[in-house]
C-alpha cells in the first residue's frame, strides 16, 4: 500500500493487486467467462469424476459390498463437487498459478451485476454475496423449523415418519449453525471492516472470496444430506450414532469441515486487516466497537475451527475407512468425538454472539446520539469473552460421565464468563441513560437485542449451575436458551445491522413502515414461540422428539402456532427488501442516520478503492454532543469536511476548525 | 451517576430507577419465592429433586432482579428518553457521559460478586447433593456412604439388600436403542423394563449403554445420566416419597428417541422387597444361565455381554482378552 509518511494515498485507478475493473465487451465474453454457472458445471462434473471413483476404488471392500452404500463414493463425490465449484468460479486460479511457477497475469473483474455472480476481491462485493448466501441457508433452514413445529403440534398425529423427522430435525440444526457461524462475520464484517478502519481493501482479498465461495459450496454439501437420506444425529453428530448412520452422515460430517475451513480462511483474513490495515492514527483506543469484536471473533474462528476440522476428518475416517477414533468396542472413545466437538462448539456459539454485541455497541451511540458508555469496558468484555470461551466447553457434558471433578471447575467458568458478557449490559444501558432516543429500525432491533439476550444469558446461568442442569439439559429449556441468545441476540442484531447499514450498501434506503412492522411482528412472535418452551423443558419434554407427554400440547400448540407466523414475519423483510433495492428504490443520502463512524463518510456508492485518500485518524467515532472533541478523521480533501459533532437541529453544517 | 448539568430540573432518573427496581425486585422474588418455588420442576419426591429444585429458587430469586433490572432500565429508556424533535436530534451527554468509573466499577465488582457466590453455592449444592443426581462417570466422588461397599459387592456377587438397615440399592440401568431396562444385581441379577425403587433409600444408578449413546432421565427423581456404550456412569439419589415417576432418553440416539420412554415406581420398602423377590424367584432359571452382574456389555458374537461366561471362560471370539475375563472389583 503506497503510503506516504503523512498517511495521504494517491488515488489510484487500478488497484495494488493489479485488477482492472471492466465491463464485459459483449454479454456472450461475460457468459464464456468464469462465473456460477461454471462454478454449477464443474461442480456437477466433479462430483460424478468423485463418485465414479470412489466406486472404483472402494467397491470391492468387503463392508461396502455387504451394506450397499459406498461411503467412500459419497465423500470422493463430495470433495470433488467441491473442488469442481471452487475451480468453476475462479478460486482456484491464482493459487494454482503460483503453484506451477507462473506469473498470474493481470486479473480482469467485470463491473454491472453480473460481478455479484463471479469471483470478486472487491470486499464489498463479497459482502453483498455474503447477504445473498446468508439467507439461503437461513431460508431453508427455517423453512425445515416450520416442519418441526407442524409435526410437534400433536403428541399421538404424526406428520412425518420418525425416521424423516429426526433428519428435518438435525438438517434444520446444522443449516442453522452453518449459517450463524458467518451471518455478521460474513456479509457485515467482509462489507465494513476495512471501512470502519480507513483501509482501501482486506489483507487477503482472495482468500476472502474463496472462504464465500466455500461457505457457498457448504450450503449444497449439507443439502446433498437430504437426497443421501439425512443424518439422525442432530447438529452435534454424536458418535457412535454418527458411525451407525447411513451417507448423509457423510455430508455432515465434510460439510462442518468445509464450513471450517471457509471460517478459519474468513477469521485469518479479517484477524490480520484489523491488526495491520488501520489507518493511520487508528490506535487500538480509537477502534470501533463492531471492529474489536469482529477482531475477537476472528480469534476463536482461527484458533478454533480447526478442531472441527479434525474431529469431522476422524469421524469421516470412521465411516470411510473403518478406523475406530470415535467406536469405543474397538479402542476408540465416544468421549472424544464430544469433547472435540465441544472444543470447537463453545467458541463457536460466541464466534456467533461477539459480532452481535459489536453491532449494538455500535448503533445505539447513532439513535441516543450520545457517547458511548465505557468504551474500553466494551472492548474488555469482547477480549474476556474470547479468552475465556475456550475454558468452558464441558459444561455441555456435566451429564455425561465426565471426570467430576471437573464439573466445579467448569461451572466456575462458565459462571464467570457471564461477567464479560455483562459489560455490554453496561455499556448498552450507559449509553441509554438520559438518552435523545429515536426509534429507527436499527434502533429498535438493538433494544430486542438487548430483551433477548437478557433472557439467553440467564437462563444460560441456570445451566452452568449443575445441579439445575440435570433438570434441563438435554431438554426445552436448553433448546430456548440457545434459540434466545442466538437467534434473539445475534440474528436481531444481523436485522439491526442489515437495515443500519443497507442504505450504505446499495445507495437505496428500506421502507421504515415495512421495516416497522417486520420488526414487530419479528419480536413478538419469536418470544411467543420460544418463551413457552422454557416451560415445555422444566416440565420433562426432551429434545429432538417427535411425541410428548398429553398436557404439554397446549403449551407446545402456543409455540407452533407462534412460530408459523414467526415464519411468515420474515416474508414482510423479503417484501421490503424487493420493493426498497429492486422495485421501487429510493436514493439514500450518504449518511441517513447522521454517524460518525467513518464507513459513512464515503460516497455512496463507496468506490471499489474506498477512500480517494487514507484518511488520518484523529478520534474514536463515538464523540457525539462533546462540544470540544476532535473531529473523527482528516481526509485530506475540501469535499470531506467531517461532520461536526455539536451541531444542533435546523443548523447546517458548518466547517469545524482543526 | 451524578446529573451532568446541574442546571436542569431532570429528576434524578438513576435514583428513580433504582427504587423503583427494588420495589419490584423484592415483590418479584417473594412472590416467586412463596408461590412458584414451592411448584418448581421436578419435585420432591428424591432428595436430589428437593436440593436441586432449592437450587433452582436460589438462581431464580437472584436472576429475577436482574431481568427485572434491565427491562426496567429498557423501559424507562423507551419511555421518558426517547427524542422529542424530529429530523436532527440534539447530541446530549458530552464528555462526562463517555464513562463513569463508579458506575463501571461497582458493575464488575457486583456481577463478579454474584457470579462467584453462584459458582461457590453451585459446588456446595453438588458435593452435598452427592452429585445431585448427575452421572458421575465411572469412579464416583460424591456418594452416600454405603456406596462403595454395595457396589463392590454387587459386582463380585449381587450382594444383598434388606429393608431397614439403610443399605445402598444398586441398579443397573441399560440403555439400547430404543428402551431402557433395569438389572437388580441385589436381587440375581433379573432384568426388568419397569424401574421399581423402595422409598427412603440411596439408589446408586449404574448406567451403560449396549449401541450408542443414549441418557437416562428419571424425571421426578431427578438423576440424568449419559448412557455410553462400554461405560459405567453413575449417579446417586435417595428416594423419599412414593409416587409414579417418568423416564425419558434425553440424548438423541437414533430414529425412535422421542419414543424412548417408560416410567416406574417409588414404593414402600416392604412392597419392593416382596416384588423383588418375587421377580428374583420367577426368574430363577433364566438368571443362572446369564452372566452376574457387569459393569458394561459389548454385544459380539458370543451375546450381549461379549463373551463372558458365567465361569469367567475367555471365549476364542472376542475381539480382546479382557472383556471375556472375571471383573476385577
Amino acid at each position: 500500500m503506497s503510503v506516504s509518511a503523512e498517511g495521504l494515498a494517491e488515488p489510484a485507478e487500478v488497484d495494488e493487486s493489479r485488477q482492472t475493473y471492466v465491463p464485459p465487451k459483449h454479454w456472450v465474453n461475460g457468459l464464456l467467462s468464469q462465473h456460477m454457472g461454471t462454478a454449477v458445471i464443474c461442480g456437477f462434473l466433479g462430483y460424478i469424476l468423485g463418485h465414479w471413483l470412489g466406486n472404483y476404488i472402494a467397491s470391492g471392500y468387503p463392508y461396502i459390498a455387504n451394506s450397499g452404500q459406498n461411503s467412500v463414493a459419497n465423500l470422493l463425490a463430495l470433495m470433488f463437487m467441491v473442488i469442481g465449484w471452487l475451480g468453476g468460479i475462479g478460486a482456484l486460479n491464482y493459487p494454482l498459478a503460483k503453484i506451477i511457477g507462473r506469473e498470474p497475469s493481470n486479473e480482469t473483474y467485470y463491473t454491472g451485476w453480473t460481478r455479484y455472480f463471479r469471483f470478486n476481491l472487491d470486499h464489498k462485493v463479497v459482502g453483498i454475496q455474503y447477504v445473498f448466501a446468508v439467507f439461503t441457508f437461513f431460508f431453508t433452514g427455517g423453512l425445515l423449523a416450520m416442519a418441526i413445529r407442524t409435526e410437534l403440534l400433536n403428541p399421538t398425529t404424526h406428520v412425518f415418519s420418525a425416521d424423516t423427522y429426526i433428519k428435518i430435525v438435525s438438517e434444520h440444526g446444522t443449516i442453522m449453525m452453518m449459517m450463524a457461524s458467518s451471518v455478521v462475520v460474513g456479509p457485515l464484517g467482509n462489507y465494513f471492516v476495512p471501512l470502519m478502519i480507513g483501509a482501501r481493501r482486506m489483507a487477503y482479498p482472495r482468500i476472502e472470496a474463496f472462504s464465500l465461495w466455500t461457505f457457498a459450496a457448504g450450503y449444497f454439501v449439507i443439502f446433498s444430506a437430504l437426497p443421501y437420506g439425512g443424518f439422525p444425529t442432530g447438529w452435534t453428530g454424536y458418535a457412535p450414532l454418527q458411525t451407525q448412520a447411513g451417507p448423509g452422515m457423510i455430508s455432515y460430517l465434510f460439510g462442518f469441515a468445509l464450513i471450517g475451513i471457509g471460517m478459519i480462511l474468513a477469521g485469518f483474513n479479517l484477524g490480520v486487516t484489523i491488526i495491520n490495515y488501520r489507518a493511520p492514527g487508528m490506535t487500538w483506543s480509537r477502534v470501533p466497537v463492531f471492529v474489536w469484536s469482529i477482531a475477537a471473533t476472528a480469534a476463536l474462528l482461527t484458533l478454533a475451527s480447526p478442531v472441527l476440522f479434525a474431529a469431522g476428518l476422524f469421524g469421516i475416517l470412521d465411516k470411510t475407512v473403518q478406523t475406530s477414533f470415535y467406536v469405543t468396542e474397538h479402542g476408540g472413545s465416544s468421549y472424544l468425538w464430544e469433547n472435540l466437538f465441544w472444543f470447537f462448539g463453545h467458541p463457536e456459539v460466541y464466534i456467533m454472539a461477539l459480532p452481535g454485541f459489536g453491532i449494538v455497541g455500535e448503533i445505539i451511540p447513532v439513535f441516543t446520539r450520545k457517547p458511548l458508555f465505557a468504551y474500553r469496558v466494551a472492548a474488555a468484555g469482547m477480549i474476556g469473552v474470547a479468552l475465556l470461551s475456550f475454558f468452558v466447553w464441558q459444561h455441555h457434558l456435566f451429564d455425561s460421565g465426565i471426570d467430576p471433578d471437573m464439573r466445579p471447575l467448569f461451572m466456575l467458568t462458565t459462571e464467570l464468563i457471564s461477567i464479560p458478557t455483562g459489560f455490554i449490559f453496561l455499556v448498552g444501558m450507559g449509553t441509554l441513560y438520559r438518552a435523545r432516543i429515536r426509534f429507527e429500525v436499527p434502533m429498535m432491533f438493538c433494544m430486542a437485542v438487548y430483551f433477548n439476550f437478557l433472557i439467553g444469558g440467564v437462563s444460560g446461568v441456570f445451566l452452568s449451575d449443575t445441579p439445575v442442569d440435570v433438570t434441563v439439559h438435554g431438554g426445552f429449556f436448553v433448546l430456548s436458551h440457545f434459540h434466545y441468545t442466538i437467534m434473539g441476540g445475534l440474528i436481531f442484531a444481523f436485522f439491526a445491522g442489515l437495515y443500519f447499514w443497507l442504505p450504505k450498501m446499495t445507495g437505496k434506503q428500506m421502507n421504515k413502515k415495512l421495516g416497522v412492522y417486520h420488526f414487530w411482528t419479528m419480536f413478538v412472535f419469536f418470544n411467543l414461540t420460544f418463551f413457552p418452551m422454557f416451560f415445555i423443558g422444566l416440565l420433562g419434554q426432551p429434545r429432538r422428539v417427535f411425541t410428548y407427554a398429553k398436557n404439554l400440547q397446549t403449551l407446545n400448540d402456543f409455540s407452533s402456532v407462534s412460530a408459523f407466523l414467526l415464519g411468515a414475519s420474515f416474508l414482510i423483510f423479503v417484501a421490503n427488501i424487493v420493493w426498497s433495492q429492486f422495485i421501487s428504490p429510493q436514493k439514500s443520502p450518504d449518511n441517513p442516520w447522521d454517524s460518525l463512524g467513518l464507513e459513512w463518510q464515503t460516497a455512496t456508492p463507496i468506490p471499489p478503492y474506498n477512500f480517494e485518500r487514507i484518511p488520518v485518524i484523529m478520534s474514536d467515532p463515538y464523540h457525539y454532543s462533546e462540544v470540544d472533541a476532535p473531529v473523527v478523521a482528516d481526509f485530506g480533501t475540501e469535499e470531506q469536511a467531517p461532520i461536526p459533532v455539536h451541531s444542533s437541529s435546523g443548523a447546517s453544517l458548518d466547517e469545524s476548525d482543526q | 451517576m451524578a446529573p451532568e448539568n446541574s442546571s436542569d430540573n431532570q429528576p434524578n432518573h438513576f435514583r428513580r430507577i433504582v427504587y423503583i427496581w427494588i420495589v419490584l425486585s423484592i415483590v418479584g422474588d417473594l412472590l416467586f419465592w412463596f408461590l412458584v418455588g414451592p411448584h418448581v420442576p421436578p419435585g420432591r419426591m428424591t432428595t436430589t429433586a428437593t436440593a436441586d429444585q432449592f437450587d433452582f429458587n436460589i438462581l431464580a430469586v437472584i436472576g429475577l432482579p436482574v431481568i427485572i433490572g434491565v427491562w426496567e432500565w429498557l423501559g424507562y429508556a423507551v419511555f421518558n428518553w426517547s427524542s422529542k424533535r424530529k429530523g436532527h436530534p440534539e447530541s446530549v451527554g458530552g464528555v462526562a457521559a463517555a464513562g463513569n468509573k463508579r458506575a463501571e466499577v461497582s458493575w464488575i465488582v457486583v456481577t463478579s460478586v454474584v457470579v462467584l457466590f453462584l459458582a461457590v453455592f453451585g459446588t456446595i449444592s453438588l458435593i452435598a447433593g452427592q452429585g445431585s443426581g448427575a452421572g458421575e462417570g465411572p469412579n464416583p466422588i460424591w456418594q452416600p456412604s454405603g456406596a462403595t461397599q454395595a457396589e463392590t459387592a454387587a459386582i463380585n456377587g449381587g450382594g444383598t439388600w434388606a429393608p431397614n438397615k439403610n443399605q445402598v440399592l444398586p441398579v443397573q440401568v441399560i440403555a439400547q436403542q430404543w428402551k431402557f431396562t433395569y438389572r437388580y444385581p441385589t436381587f440375581g441379577g433379573f432384568e426388568s423394563s419397569y424401574l421399581i425403587l423402595p422409598n427412603d433409600t440411596n439408589i446408586a444408578f449404574n448406567v451403560t449403554s449396549l449401541d450408542v449413546i443414549h441418557s437416562f432421565w428419571a424425571y421426578q427423581l431427578e438423576v440424568k445420566a449419559d448412557a455410553n456404550p462400554m461405560e459405567n456412569n453413575v449417579a446417586f439419589t435417595k428416594t423419599q416419597q412414593l409416587g409414579s415417576f417418568e423416564v425419558r432418553c434425553s440424548e438423541l440416539c437414533g430414529i425412535w428417541h422421542g419414543a424412548m420412554f417408560n416410567s416406574g415406581n417409588v414404593v414402600s420398602q416392604a412392597a419392593f422387597e416382596a416384588w423383588a423377590t418375587k421377580t428374583e424367584a420367577a426368574n430363577a432359571q433364566n438368571t443362572k444361565y446369564l452372566p452376574p452382574f457387569a459393569w458394561t456389555y459389548v454385544p459380539d458374537a458370543n451375546g450381549a455381554s461379549g463373551g463372558f461366561y458365567p465361569d469367567g471362560t475367555v471365549t476364542p471370539y472376542s475381539p480382546v482378552e479382557s472383556y471375556g475375563a472375571k471383573q476385577s472389583s
